[in-house]
Order: C-alpha cells, then structure tokens, then sequence
C-alpha cells in the first residue's frame, strides 16, 4: 500500500508541511525534510518551485523567486532527493506547477518520482479532466497518487465525482484565496468544513490554506482528516533559517 | 485543418483551461454561457450599438497612397488607431461589460500591458458604473503614464504587479489571483486571445468585427472581399485575430504576424515567442512559451509594453505550427523607424505595437498590384515618451 493511504488509517489528526524546495539555501531540501519528520510530522509536501505560482500568495511566490535564483530545478531536486529514503519514511508528495514538469516529461518525471520514492502529487494547475483523460494511466503506472483541490464554490456534485477519482485523500482550500492569505477562520470556513464533514466522503480531507498555528490547526482538524502548513511555515524560514523547526512544529500541537 | 476552438477548447493541440481548480466555477460558467449570451439578439443589439454610437465603428479601411508609392504596393490601413481610447482593446471590452453584466456580476478586474487594455476596461466600467481594478506592472507604470493617468481619471484603481519581471506577464498573474480571491461577484476582463478556454475564442469573437470590416470595405474599394495579405502585430494577438478571423479558411489571403525581436532575436532581450518559444502553460493555456528548459517562464523584453509577453495566444500558436500564418520578428529599432515613417508619409502617429507591423515593408517585398491590409492596432499618444526618449525629439 502507498505510504499515504497507510498514514491515512492511522488513528489521529495529521499535521501535513509544505516547504519550497531550494529555500532558504539551495542544500536545504534534505535537512528540512528530515527534521520535519524528527519533529513528528506526518506528511511532507516539497515544493518544485514555479516562476509564475498563480494560486500562491506574496510568500510562496517570494520562496520560490528564491529558490530558483539558488539554482533550484527540477533536475537538481531530484539529485537531493535520490538517497530520501534512506533516512525518511513519512509519506513525500511534491507539489508543482505543471509546465515544468510537462517540460521535464510527465512519464519520466513521474518514474523518476518512483524511483526516489515519492508517494504522490499535487498540481494545482492540471485540471481534473486533462488529469483523467491523459495522465492518469501514467500516474497509476507507476503508483503515484494524484491529489485533487476542493474550494468553498465547488459544486456538490463536483466534490462528489472527484471523491470518486480520488485515491489518496481531498485537499481542501480553506477559503477563496491563494496561499498565505487569510489567518482566522470565520463562520463561513466552519460552515464550509461541516457541510464537507457531513457529505461523508471516502477520501479523507486535509485542510491547507490559511492554516498558520495551533487555533487554525485546531479548527481545521477538527472537521477534517488532517491540516497542511505552508506560508507560516516559510515565514518560519524567513525569520530563522533552518533552526528551530522542531519548536515551530511543537507550537503547533 | 480548421483555425477555430474545438468542442474542447484546443485550437490543433494548443488551448484548453489549465486552471487551479479555485478558478473552475467561473471559467466553466462563461464557457457554458458565452456563446449563447453573445448571440441574443438584444445582446447583439446592444454591442452594435454601442461599436457605432460609442467606440466609432466601423474605422475606416485608408488607402495609404504615399507608403504605397514607396513600397510600390498596394497599402490599406485599418484604421483601429481611431477607435474611443485609442486602440482596438474597446473592441473585447465592450464586448466584454455586457457580458459580464449578463452574468449579473459587479467588480471587474483586468491586466494591462500598453495600459490600451487597461484604459479600454476603465472606460466600460466607467459607461456602466461598474467598480474597476486594474493590474499592471511596475515598470509598465512608468513607461505608460499618460494611460496610467487616464485610468484614473475614469476611477479605476490601477494596482502595480511587483512580482516578476513587473511587465504583463506579472500583472496578468495578479488578476488571475485576484480572481481567486473573489471568485463570486468579479468577472476577469482578460484583454487579449490568452488565458483559459474560453477566453481565447471569445476575445476573438469580439475583435472579429476587424475582419468583418474590412471584407466589407475591400469589396467597395477593390471589388473583392479579399485582399493578397493581412498584416498584424501580435503581444497576447487579439488585433491580429481580429483582423484574420474571417480570412482564416480563405485559403488565398496569406497572414502576416509580426512579433516584437526587442533588440534582437539572439540576444536574450526579445519577445519573439514563435521563434524562441516553445510548448508550454501560461496563464491556464496550453501555448508556445518562451521558457527555460526546466519550464520556468522567461521575461521577455520589447521596448514596446504591449508586445512584451512571453507567450502568444493558442490560435496564433497553431497558426504558427500549421503555416497558415507567416509569422516574422521586428526589432526595437526597426519599429521605431517605421513608426516614424509612417508619421512623415501619411500623417499618422502609430502605437509602436502598430509600428512593429509596419516594419515588415522594409524587410518584405510585395508585388506591385498585391493588396495589402495592414490593421493599424493603436495610435501613439501613449509612447509620445518614448518616441520622444528614442529619437531625442
Ligand atoms: C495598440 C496596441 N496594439 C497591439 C497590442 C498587442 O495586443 P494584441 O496582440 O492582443 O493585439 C496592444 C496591447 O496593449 C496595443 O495597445
């Protein structure tokens, strides 16, 4: 079984980080990588930075400017990350924009994803039906699970059939925005988070975006599977470089 | 081989809507509802109306006589440089406000480049009291002022994209998360043939009122619809699908699609996509892209802002692959001197967009009794700066 769908049995709440790949330094990825778990995380979301990240807010954007003039590419990542599963057992999902890895070449991109032992990915910009249609057979070949994006104006219906499609867990977008917007979350995230709790779906969902300490992480998990840290996570780096992760992660449960 | 969108989206293999799903309700509301808002008959009432009474339709198919005589050719100007605001962005914008009123919403956001677009959006809003934010790059800001100038005047808020390379290609990403964030009551006014399905196609729908035109206007003229050639520049190419849209299954009109090659195609400071682009994903289309090879997307440069984008449209991108389209690269100074020219033989100040189109009778020759339309996109009030810079005026 996938390592992401063994975590998701597990019996308890799921803390889920992502971080930009390359950031703050180029040699960071494995160190993080490796003390997010050390500080118990659950699942790692490692960014393949993007120069034009439509659906990031001004820090993911900022991180991944960063990232790329450090040298970050898709190559190099891969370079990083080809002994991961020596030291690290958590499930690893790289999340990215879809034309570098349309570049890179969507079937060697997702053997190479095998190989190194990633478990799944997150493209914000390939759409359900170009996924089902075209990549999808690719992605099973070679036991990738693909994750797919909810928003409070999906339609009923629409959760539904991607419930159907997915086999990994919903990520779920906290609220109309791109990343790092919002920090409190009102009555219309609960509401969404119930009414998404009362559709009794298959796939668990993890709540990302806006998702930025122990009140969000709370709130969130308390509808949803699990919840995923991203700008707060970055603004984390931003302040202290790559020390301290075990603090912030312990702040937030 | 057709020219026009599929049931799908794709023009050839170009097109579609790679969009984050944030965006899906209201990308898949428009392409469910565009073309039957369109064609109702009290939508098409309107929008004629508004292109004859408001924008000053239809613009007159000139025969320019001395850049004739010079290029010993027969030259038409198309004359959108007379169009309200100055260019044929009005076109897609009116085209635009009704639909988005149709579709009952009331804030609308754009991207600008030139500020053509952005000016073009304020004004609609302006006509129908609707709220208007416009995106537009830092460095755009402070090479267009007097278009910054009159978006404001109109009340728009013309918000700076810092991300980037700060050109169009920012701004346009600013929209799209604007868009994100206010996915309920605010319709997206892209100004060119780009983005997600379907944009491209309706954009060019509504520019479609070019080539109508002038198949009209040629018949009066020349005794046929049809002329030997169309010329047009292409940034994001609405003018130029304007201008192609009727011609694009005569087989007999060749098109002339003219990029901006900045200060030169091998030197690193271009925006010559179809030359050093190559298939990718922009702004939710799948396009030829000027990109690296790991697919990170590349500033493009061209001294005129209304070309500097590192993409082109999908239609223009299978215009490209599939011939139908001669698509050649004019530099920064081969516009400026044409621009110029055209100022000293006909009277006319061209948007330097325009001019890039321009300097194809310098690099390409035409027979003597050939009929050549050329789509004047924009007039040059906006680069008095820059002319004024560029040749030391
Ligand atoms: C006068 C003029 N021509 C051409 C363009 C380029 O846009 P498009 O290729 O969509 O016609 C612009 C864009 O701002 C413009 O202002």
């Amino acid at each position: 079984m996938n390592r992401i769908n063994k975590k998701l049995q597990e019996d308890k709440k799921l803390l889920s980080i992502y971080f930009t790949a390359g950031f703050p330094q180029l040699s960071d990825t494995i160190s993080i990588i490796e003390d997010l778990e050390k500080s118990g995380v659950d699942m790692i979301e490692i960014g393949l930075p993007f120069s034009d990240p439509l659906a990031d807010g001004p820090t993911i954007q900022a991180s991944s400017t960063t990232a790329l003039k450090n040298g970050m590419t898709t190559k190099v990542l891969f370079e990083q990350l080809k002994d991961i599963r020596k030291t690290v057992s958590i499930p690893l999902i790289i999340m990215g924009y879809f034309n570098p890895i349309m570049q890179y070449g969507i079937e060697a991109f997702c053997k190479k994803c095998t190989e190194i032992g990633i478990d799944g990915l997150i493209i914000p910009d390939l759409p359900v039906k170009e996924y089902t249609e075209n990549y999808k057979i690719i992605f099973e070949k070679y036991g990738l699970v693909n994750v797919f994006l909810i928003t409070p104006q999906t339609s009923n219906d629409r959760i539904k059939f991607i419930d159907e499609i997915s086999e990994g867990f919903i990520y779920m977008v906290s609220s109309a925005s791109v990343t790092g917007t919002k920090n409190i979350f009102g009555d219309s995230q609960n509401s969404y988070f119930e009414r998404i709790a009362s559709m009794n779906l298959k796939a668990p969902q993890i709540i990302g975006f806006g998702i930025s300490n122990a009140e969000t992480f709370q709130q969130a998990t308390k509808f949803a599977k699990g919840a995923i840290i991203g700008s707060a996570f970055i603004n984390h780096l931003n302040r202290n470089g790559t020390k301290l992760i075990d603090k912030f992660i312990a702040e937030i449960r | 081989m057709s020219y026009f969108v599929d049931e799908n989206g794709y023009y050839g293999q170009f097109g579609g809507a790679y969009i984050p799903e944030m965006l899906y309700p209201n990308v898949e509301e428009l392409r469910q509802k565009y073309l039957t808002i369109m064609y109702e008959p009290s939508f098409q009432i309107e929008f004629q109306n508004l292109l004859k009474e408001f924008v000053g339709r239809p613009t007159p198919l000139y025969f320019a006589k001395r850049l004739s005589e010079k290029y010993n050719t027969k030259i038409y100007l198309k004359r959108e440089d007379l169009c309200h605001t100055g260019a044929h962005k009005v076109n897609n914008t009116i085209g635009q406000i009704l639909m988005a009123k149709r579709l009952k919403k009331n804030r609308i956001i754009a991207e600008t480049g030139a500020g053509q677009h952005g000016v073009a959006t304020a004004t609609v809003c302006a006509l129908m009291g609707l709220e208007c934010i416009v995106y537009m790059g830092e460095i755009d800001i402070a090479r267009q002022a007097p278009n910054v100038a009159r978006m404001k005047m109109l009340g728009a808020t013309v918000v700076p994209a810092l991300s980037g390379s700060r050109t169009l290609k920012d701004a346009t990403n600013e929209a799209i998360r604007d868009w994100i964030n206010n996915p309920v009551d605010t319709h997206y006014i892209i100004g060119s043939v780009v983005g997600p399905h379907p944009y491209p196609d309706m954009v060019a729908r509504f520019q479609s009122v070019i080539s109508e035109e002038i198949k009209l206007q040629l018949k009066e003229k020349e005794g046929t619809e049809n002329p030997d050639y169309v010329i047009a520049c292409v940034g994001g190419g609405s003018n130029a699908a304007g201008a192609f849209y009727h011609y694009l299954d005569e087989e007999n009109v060749k098109l002339i699609a003219v990029e901006a090659a900045g200060l030169g195609i091998d030197s690193g400071e271009s925006a010559a996509t179809s030359v050093l682009g190559k298939e990718g994903i922009i702004h939710g289309s799948k396009t030829l892209l000027m990109q690296t090879k790991d697919g990170q997307i590349t500033e493009p440069y061209s001294i005129s802002a209304g070309l500097d984008y590192p993409g082109v449209g999908p239609l223009h991108a299978h215009l490209c692959e599939s011939k139908r389209a001669e698509f050649m690269a004019v530099t920064d100074d081969e516009a400026m001197q044409a621009g110029l020219e055209l100022c000293k033989l006909e009277g006319i100040i061209p948007a330097i967009e325009s001019s890039h189109a321009l300097a194809v009778f310098e690099k390409k020759k035409f027979k003597k009794d050939d009929v050549v339309v050329l789509n004047l996109s924009g007039r040059g009030d906006k680069d008095l700066d820059t002319y004024i810079n560029y040749f030391k005026l």
